[in-house]
């Protein structure tokens, strides 16, 4: 009895190795029915690489985004008082405030001449008798400056005598920052209710895997098997579809991403762009395979907390 | 002390067929008994009871000294540890060699590897079948599957070995050397309680007799 006690104690190393072989274990087990175990992780994989893809692409429009904040420009245009002399002076010292990154100043005649080139309407123009344009100052504002500031700028700028209106062509940069947080949540949502599909699918699975194994466990009981012995496997067998998930979920961005890299690399270097494509970085790829092996515990844990006790021999 | 005390024990199954009525009996420490009767009469639920696999209505089980109503669900597992069983099909799990079958109440406990070989191998050398431990239960004949299935019951040193029908499915020379294999077990020291039909088999080898009729034990 005492040589018994001694025997059965389950020391941390002892518990150790059993986990170590149950791991490896249920590892065998999934080897064994290769087809179906790896339907399972596909089915993981692209629930996971669905949420992972939409995140990078989101990433890579903010890099881009940020890049063309560089040509918010604002157009102040004078009043018809204002001459030449005078507007090309006040381009020149606005452009020594902080606020300012740079300015130039398009007399009257620039902008026709620029508009005559430009529109195509060269002979309309040439028959008005004036010259309808006024003189113009663009500048970009500092990039240091947030959405709110520069906002804050042209108002001030547009209170100016000189000034007869201040525009900031920025509308359509707005547009795509209120797009992209649409987005952002919209993604988020959808990564919420994919991570409970990877729940259910694993859970799934591992519940038809209780059933199968339903005699098994009956005498696994009988011989005096605590629940956690009857658990552990399936746990196990959860971690290895969710690690499998994950790994596949990578290797299933990681291809997309190599497919898209041509045409994105030019669309971002049409853009000005030296930065090149966003890759999945460490910890997004270690973000992803840690969710998979997260989600397909929990699939697991939650359907065997609920069949096993269930199964009782009789 | 005895191993098992019954003490006016009463099982009726939820439909409110009585299985056992007012039971009464005991087995000495190292004793081997028959619990004998027509298929019905009570054997099987009497082993369930002893196993904790069944609850009783009403009376007392008391096992080791222990009173099995005292052990709750979380102690039925250590509980069965305790416990050889021994089914008339076996129970095998044919999905792994002989050794792994008889292995797994020690891997259950959780015992240090080298343990488990030295004993695993011992109960095969008991049972005569050390050298099939690579095979698959599913190559072997109804009696060794049977000595699998003892092994598997004695490699945990229980204090008791409970056996229901264990000949059910065999030939009369395989039982009488089942029952042969069991007295040796007795022999060393294991009290042993045997569920079966076979009455000219019980009668031939000379120990106690249980007899149950219709849940409950005849005079």
């Amino acid at each position: 009895m005492t040589r018994d006690k001694r025997e059965t104690q389950l020391a941390p190393t002892r518990l150790a190795q059993q986990h170590a072989r149950d791991l490896i274990d249920s590892l065998g087990r999934l080897y064994r029915t290769p087809v179906a175990s790896l339907l399972t992780a596909c089915v993981i994989g692209i629930t996971l690489a669905l949420p992972g893809g939409l995140r990078l692409l989101l990433t890579q429009l903010d890099a881009l985004s940020y890049q063309w904040q560089d040509t918010v420009q604002a157009s102040l245009f004078l009043n018809a008082e204002v001459d030449a002399e005078r507007g090309r002076a006040l381009a020149t010292s606005l452009a020594e405030r902080d606020d300012i990154a740079s300015t130039r100043f398009i007399s009257r005649e620039e902008a026709l001449a620029e508009f005559r080139q430009l529109s195509g309407f060269g002979e309309a123009i040439d028959a008005m008798a004036d010259n309808p344009l006024p003189a113009v100052i663009t500048l970009q504002p500092s990039p240091d400056l947030d959405a709110d500031g520069v906002s804050g700028l042209i108002d001030a700028l547009g209170e100016r005598p000189e000034v007869d209106q201040a525009r900031l062509d920025q509308a359509w940069l707005k547009r795509l920052y209120a797009v992209l947080d649409v987005a952002r949540r919209a993604v988020g949502l959808i990564a919420v209710l994919l991570a409970f599909a990877v729940v259910f699918i694993v859970g799934n699975t591992i519940r038809l895997d209780i059933e199968n194994r339903r005699e098994e466990i009956a005498i696994m009981k009988l011989l005096g098997a605590p629940d956690g012995f009857v658990r552990r496997p399936f746990l196990y067998s959860g971690f290895w579809y969710g690690l499998g998930g994950g790994l596949l979920a990578w290797l299933l961005l990681s291809i997309c991403l190599l497919a898209l890299s041509g045409p994105v690399e030019r669309l971002v270097s049409l853009y000005g762009n030296d930065g090149g494509m966003a890759w999945l970085s460490w910890r997004e790829s270690g973000f992803l395979i840690l969710s998979g092996v997260l989600l397909g515990w929990l699939g697991s844990a939650w359907t065997v907390g609920r069949h096993l006790r269930a199964i009782e021999p009789r | 002390m005895n191993i098992v005390e019954f003490h006016q024990v009463a099982k009726r199954y939820p439909g409110g067929q009585i299985a056992l009525e007012g039971v009464d009996l005991s087995l000495g420490r190292q004793e081997m008994a028959f619990l004998t009767g027509h298929s019905g009469a009570g054997k099987s639920t009497l082993l369930k009871l002893i196993g904790l696999i069944e609850r009783p209505t009403h009376g007392q089980v008391i096992v080791n000294g222990k009173n099995l109503a005292r052990i709750g669900r979380a102690g039925v597992p250590r509980y069965r540890q305790r416990v050889g069983l021994i089914f008339q099909d076996y129970n095998l799990l044919f999905d792994r060699t002989v050794f792994d079958n008889v292995a797994l109440p020690l891997v259950i406990r959780g015992m240090r590897h080298a343990d488990i070989v030295r004993r695993t191998r011992a109960a095969l050398d008991t049972v005569g079948l050390l050298s099939h431990e690579r095979k698959r239960p599913i190559t072997l004949s109804g009696g060794e599957q049977q000595r699998v299935g003892i092994a598997r019951a004695v490699v945990g040193r229980p204090h008791l070995i409970l056996a229901d029908e264990p000949t059910g499915n065999l030939d009369p020379a395989l039982s009488a050397e089942i029952m042969r294999l069991f007295a040796r077990l007795n022999e060393a020291g294991t009290s042993v309680l045997i569920a079966t039909h076979d009455i000219a088999l019980v009668e031939s080898l000379g120990y106690r007799r249980i007899a149950l009729d219709h849940g409950r034990v005849a005079a």
